[in-house]
């Protein structure tokens, strides 16, 4: 099978952890979906839940945020919620399988 | 929401080797090119490697099934720039595009295999609802698919949730369909490394 396991988990690592233009702080924000002011906050809501709808938003162009910021952000944003949608399936996919669906399958 | 940087803000050596790939193709440099080259350690090299392993490591799928699953967890989204381009590799792997139309038109009345549909259905449902029950896992398993098969489906549902928000949140630009078919084209020979 086609084990993503140990990519996906550098994946996280790098966007996380290591040196970025934006803080730690807020890119675990963005990827959490929770904890980053406006105007980040309503298009970190929006790539999260529909990306497709987002235009100029000339309010965070217009915040000072620098641009690498934003695409460092935007990243976080959807890896994470793309992660909470792996992670819940995979759960599921456990239980119906007769295992834990609580053991750690780690992001 | 287009960012200047992922534009124009590459470095020389990247700038040429798009400029040797619009001479060769003939076609403008796609925009998920800009994005995963774009400081490339940061998301498109590590996400390269996630995608490659999902659509091109060894798996029960062929690479024409988890085309189509990107093509539909696309759709699922409302990305029209993935839907198309996974379309469009998704009929060249199958050289069928008639089955990819299909599907992407009607999943219940699409001519694929029952363990194919039942699988596509839990990934749209995991990508439209965000989470699944077991119940839904235990309905593609009686379908006859593996506890592999599922976890490889998911994983390419993983990527295409993120490529795909992220072409819409840069503001990807519709090529014309002849750069989806280079693109397609290369996508087969060398995959997403």
């Amino acid at each position: 099978m086609s084990d993503i396991t140990q990519a996906r988990r550098a994946l996280v690592a790098r966007i996380l952890e290591e040196r970025g233009e934006a803080s730690r702080a807020q890119r675990r924000a963005a990827f959490d979906g929770a904890g980053l002011p406006e105007p980040l906050r309503t298009l970190i809501d929006k790539v999260a839940k529909y990306a497709h709808r987002i235009t100029d938003e000339a309010s965070v162009r217009s915040s000072g945020v620098r641009e690498d910021e934003i695409f460092e952000l935007v990243v976080c944003a959807a890896v994470g919620q793309a992660s909470r949608q792996y992670d819940a399936a995979l759960v599921a996919l456990d239980i119906a399988n007769g295992k834990d669906g609580h053991a750690a399958r780690d992001s | 929401m287009r960012l200047a940087i992922l534009d124009s803000g590459h470095g020389f050596a990247t700038k040429a080797l798009f400029a040797l790939i619009r001479v060769f193709s003939g076609q403008p440099v796609l925009d998920v090119i800009k994005l995963v080259k774009y400081r490339a350690d940061f998301y498109g090299g590590p996400m390269s490697r996630v995608t490659h392993g999902a659509m091109r490591g060894p798996s029960a799928w062929s690479v024409g099934d988890r085309e189509l699953m990107a093509a539909l967890v696309a759709k699922t989204n409302e990305c029209t720039w993935c839907t198309q381009a996974h379309a469009a590799v998704a009929s060249g792997a199958y050289r069928d595009a008639a089955r990819v139309s299909a599907v992407l038109s009607d999943l219940e009345t699409a001519p694929i295999e029952e363990p194919l549909r039942a699988t596509l259905r839990l990934l749209r449902k995991v990508t439209r609802e965000q989470t699944v029950a077991p119940e839904d896992m235990r309905a593609v398993l009686a379908a006859g698919v593996s506890p592999e098969q599922i976890e490889d489906a998911l994983a390419v549902c993983f990527a295409f949730n993120v490529i795909g928000r992220l072409a819409d949140a840069f503001g990807f630009v519709q090529p014309g369909p002849e750069a989806f078919e280079a693109g397609a084209k290369y996508l087969l020979a060398r995959g997403y490394r």
